[in-house]
């Protein structure tokens, strides 16, 4: 018990159990609050959206900052999930009235197929180095948003039907469409809820950390530090940064479902080039393989263009202007040296009066 | 008959795509980084030779030469402003820069500019003529763009290994530091490419508005993307490649779009690239780097 | 580390500024509250800032005379049907009582069923699809539209080609991510299936093609279409008659409500437009009082020339103050109260306005509109009939 207790307060997991605290307490913050003072419907309905993100996000970050890789195409994870996660739980309607069963199933079936998608993509993108791999993210991404735009797919009482590039699917009485091409998915049943949102949050975590602590995780860090001395060390480097990217790719198919279900309609472009570039922003930002910092930095900069919604048609000109300056400030000499400073002179101020008090 | 038609319509296209994609591959080549503003560089220089054309009634060479000096001058403000302070970061942080910056240029010409689509005055009149007793119809404007194109690759590949400043960029990409000692100075040469990029980015914009006519503050975000593949294509840093990148890319989207499908399109477009960079990992004319141990 | 601490505080700030609760005993209202959603920023924002302008145009008219006062807040939603699902909520939070719903189809029929669960009454000035008013399986009962729908369109484009005889192999361009345009397409295509129109060519584009269409008039032209329907807005429409002047391709061109505004697009050669057909319900030039007199005003207040979206958001407040004044609504009634009178009305009422006269609404919310064809004769619109 006490080794335990040690465990997650010792210098090497703290980082680990602060992000397991930010999200209880942000979560149970939020709970508070909605039941008892309440809180505004915009808010409420950007608690999702912002789970799925920050879901992604440390998805991303699984890739980008601890396996090295530059990623452009989990919009394109996301993608599959969001489907496939939409077209299970619109199969599984007439037969499952439990709802949290069914999205659970839905989040489920639609990590696996985005692992599936991601594990075709890895064979060859991880044959690339640097921004070619980038390049070739962001390719399938285009394909898969490309491809979702052409399919068809109803149910009726004769069972599913399908068609690609044109629709020429006619239904049966009581029969309805799951997806309509570049339409997409309408008139969804909304199955998300903010517990599922935070519990998704959770189960990613716990997966990225119990990795990137193990033998797994090392040896990932070791390969892209240096690939060279790494291999000669015996590290099957493609093996390795495969299952960190199908990993990655699963959990972004689920978060993906989650975000399907949040809506009533979703279009495929809406998971284009964008989305991917704003999740790199949310990664980047946070810092890379930081994942509490992933999960604050998704939280205010998604709020972000919310919160600025006042000031119309300027918000997106304050967003930009607010991204380039935190780049310029964060990666200042001089002022990091300043802020430095700052901060060892304020905690040597506080010790000092502490060991003072002691006395 | 038709398919040389389609063909030479195809490298047309591919003939912007080529010179927005050298933008971004002399920037990679010496900086090591994705100007993600380059497409929106583009849409800055279209909007100045439209307002040239129409408000000012300057004539055709005076606006286009107005657009290709006021991108310059934006494209060196920004490598100082956004890019410069930067150097040292990881190249991520200036990616994310880049991102800013496009946004920036993107949500600023629409509050400038307005979001309504602008029609582009007419440069080029009567502008087609056949061939074998009219079974080919091709437009001037097409033939223009593609030999505007062959210049500028000329051009710019006289530039870059008979000049002094040529030289330099070469020297920088291949190693700023050594390039340093032997007393080049590094922060001009950077800034004459970003210069000499979006320099081209104007040209690149009047032939595009040229031939479709009607543009948007976000007329760059496609063909910076097409390019940007265009140039990963030929292989990236690679002048050449940024040339054979672009031309195929053009034809290879017109020819899908006339036999093959016009929605799959892009899917078939970018299925192609991930095909060419599995047979050749660094593109077409990409140099293969050697790891060093 | 510390960083993580800073961060921390920052999100607890943000977080702060969005909890809050509906005060009790707010200051009595005295507006009726109109919310929507539409296309402020981004590639749509012409379609967005045309029905901002009619719509406010609409209010301060109506708010002159003294009468009942109204008060609209549009948010923007990039016409992303995500991004409308937020800005719903954002108007929900504001107090809205009615809505004129979005401005297109793509981000309207994500908020329809959102509508019609918490019961606000919605009318689009400019959401075409189907989707916005009833899904495979349910009617909404709240939202209505002030446009013609997209199967109407579809299928008097194609009944006007044939009857009229303006050719007789038909070549389409249509964008295919576009909700508005796959469903003219589909429906135009079925009924000339039925009446036995000739389609020889079908090329589609989306929007990161949506500039170059050489390669799509290369094969209408080749398979020898002599009518073009274009179901697309103006802008691309705009290019494709360039791109086809320039290859001195030269078909009858026949296009929906979307192609509205060509004539007026800045620097557009307007002898390009020449005997071009389209389907409108409204043309700036008609010489009746009420469009002259809403012409003029808007051309005072934004100094252009507005646009079908403009004058269809200019009368849905019309139709809504009309309503609203009927069913003898109150401002301190609820969005839920109001709804239900309001779909009384709206189902009984007729309404004269810009872009129609004697229009009404089926129960369903479709609008009686029928689509009138126009012919562009020396940059006018000129009726076809």
């Amino acid at each position: 018990m006490k080794k335990t207790i040690r465990k997650i307060f010792d210098k090497k997991h703290i980082s680990r159990t602060i992000s397991y605290l930010v999200v209880i307490a942000g979560f149970v913050i939020i709970q508070l609050l909605m039941n008892t003072i309440g809180i505004k419907s915009l808010f409420r309905s950007l608690l999702v959206p912002t789970c799925c993100y920050i879901v992604v996000a440390l998805a991303l970050n699984l890739v980008v900052g601890v396996s090295g890789e530059l990623s452009l195409g989990h919009s394109g994870f996301m993608a599959v999930g969001a489907f496939t996660g939409i077209i299970i739980s619109g199969l599984l309607e007439p037969y499952l009235a439990i709802n949290w069963l069914r999205l659970l199933i839905a989040m489920f079936v639609g990590g696996i197929m985005a692992g599936i998608v991601g594990l075709f993509i890895s064979v060859p993108v991880l044959k690339l180095q640097g921004d070619y791999l980038a390049i070739v993210t962001l390719a399938f991404c285009q394909i898969i948003k490309s491809l979702l735009n052409n399919v068809y797919l109803g149910v009726d009482i004769n069972g599913l039907h399908f068609s690609f590039v044109e629709n020429r699917i006619s239904l049966a009485q009581g029969g309805r469409m799951l997806l309509s091409g570049p339409m997409g998915a309408i008139a969804i049943t909304r199955l998300a809820t903010f517990t599922a949102g935070f519990l998704l949050i959770l189960f990613t975590l716990l997966i990225i950390y119990n990795l990137t602590y193990s033998r797994f995780g090392r040896s990932i860090m070791a390969a892209r530090d240096n690939r060279i001395a790494a291999e000669s060390v015996g590290i099957h480097i493609r093996n390795t940064k495969m299952l960190a990217f199908v990993i990655s790719a699963i959990l972004a198919g689920m978060a993906g479902a989650l975000f399907g279900l949040n809506y009533s309609t979703l279009q495929p472009a809406k998971f284009d080039f964008n989305l991917s570039i704003l999740i790199l922003v949310y990664v980047v930002l946070g810092g890379l393989g930081n994942m509490t910092g992933t999960i604050i930095s998704t939280m205010i900069l998604y709020a972000l263009p919310e919160l600025l919604r006042g000031l119309q048609d300027y918000r997106m000109l304050i967003y930009s202007i607010i991204l380039i300056l935190i780049m310029l400030v964060t990666n200042n000499q001089t002022l990091k040296e300043k802020t430095e400073n700052l901060i060892t002179k304020i905690k040597s101020r506080f010790l000092k009066k502490g060991s003072v008090a002691h006395d | 008959m038709a398919f040389l038609s389609y063909l030479i319509n195809g490298m047309g296209l591919g003939s912007v795509y080529a010179i927005i994609a050298l933008g971004y591959t002399m920037v990679y080549g010496i900086a090591k980084m994705l100007n993600f503003a380059h497409g929106d560089v583009i849409m800055i220089g279209a909007y100045t030779a439209f307002y040239c054309l129409t408000v000012f009634k300057f004539s055709t060479f005076t606006s286009i030469l107005i657009a290709v000096l006021l991108c310059t001058v934006l494209g060196i403000l920004i490598e100082r402003f956004a890019y410069k302070p930067l150097r040292k970061a990881s190249s991520l942080s200036v990616l994310i820069t880049a991102i800013g910056v496009s946004y920036f240029l993107q949500n600023l010409a629409q509050i400038l500019f307005g979001t309504n689509p602008k029609v582009f005055p007419e440069l080029m009149r009567n502008s087609t003529f056949s061939l074998f007793d009219g079974q080919l119809t091709l437009s001037y404007k097409t033939l223009l763009t593609i030999i505007v194109c062959i210049l500028i690759m000329i051009l710019l590949t006289i530039f870059v290994n008979k000049t002094k400043t040529g030289k330099a960029m070469r020297a920088c990409s291949q190693d700023k530091e050594a390039a340093q000692l032997m007393g080049i100075n590094v922060d001009n040469t950077i800034s004459i490419t970003f210069a000499l990029g979006s320099g081209l980015a104007a040209i690149a914009a009047v032939l595009l508005c040229m031939t479709y006519s009607t543009f948007t503050p976000t007329l760059g975000s496609m063909p910076g993307i097409k390019a940007f593949t265009a140039a990963v294509f030929g292989g990236i840093g690679s002048i050449p490649g940024a040339f054979v990148g672009g031309l195929l890319l053009g034809i290879i989207e017109t020819l899908t779009k006339a036999y093959l499908s016009t929605q799959l399109s892009d899917a078939i477009v970018f299925m192609v690239l991930i095909i060419v960079l599995l047979i050749r990992p660094t593109g077409l004319l990409g140099k293969k780097v050697h790891e060093k141990v | 580390m510390k960083k993580i601490i800073t961060l921390l505080l920052v999100s607890l700030l943000a977080l702060s500024s969005l909890a809050g609760c509906n005060k009790p005993g707010e200051p009595e209202a005295k507006t009726i509250k109109i919310g929507l959603s539409g296309p402020l920023t981004g590639g749509a924002a012409i379609y967005g800032v045309a029905v901002k302008n009619g719509a406010e145009l609409a209010i301060a008219e109506i708010n002159a005379k003294g009468g009942l006062q109204l008060e609209i807040n549009m948010q923007d939603d990039e016409a992303d049907a995500t991004k409308a699902d937020t800005a719903y909520d954002f108007l929900l939070d504001w107090g809205m009582q009615v809505s004129m719903f979005t401005v297109t189809s793509g981000a309207g029929s994500g908020v329809a069923p959102r509508y019609d669960e918490d019961h606000i009454f919605a009318l689009t000035p400019s959401g075409s699809a189907p989707a916005l008013v009833y899904s495979d399986t349910k009617v909404y009962a709240t939202t209505f539209q002030m446009c013609f729908s997209d199967p109407n369109q579809g299928v008097g484009s194609a009944d006007y080609i044939k009857e009229h005889n303006l050719g007789t192999k038909v070549a389409i361009i249509y964008k295919s991510d576009c909700v508005y345009s796959t469903g003219i397409t589909q429906k135009f295509v079925d009924r000339a299936a039925e009446i036995g129109l000739e389609i020889v060519f079908q090329g589609a584009f989306d929007d990161s093609s949506a500039t170059d269409f050489t390669t799509q008039l290369q094969g209408a032209k080749a398979a020898d279409a002599d009518v073009m329907f274009l179901p697309i807005y103006y802008t691309p429409a705009s290019s494709i008659l360039k791109q086809a002047a320039d290859m001195s391709y030269a078909p009858i061109f026949f296009g929906v409500d979307g192609m509205d505004g060509i004539l007026t697009m800045d620097g557009f050669d307007t002898s390009l437009a020449e005997g071009v057909y389209l389907l409108t319900p409204f043309a700036a030039d008609a010489t009746d009082d009420a469009t002259v007199h809403f012409v003029t005003e808007y051309q005072k207040a934004y100094g252009e020339i507005p646009n079908q979206f403009a004058a269809d958001a200019y009368d849905v407040v019309y139709a809504l103050y009309q309503a609203l004044v009927a069913g003898g609504v109150t401002y301190d009634m609820t969005a839920q109260e109001i709804a239900d009178i309001l779909i009384e009305q709206f189902t009984t009422m007729t309404f004269d306005g810009v872009t129609g006269t004697s229009v009404t609404w089926a129960a369903n919310g479709e609008v009686s509109k029928a689509p009138k064809a126009v012919i562009i004769r020396n940059g006018v619109y000129v009726n076809a009939e």
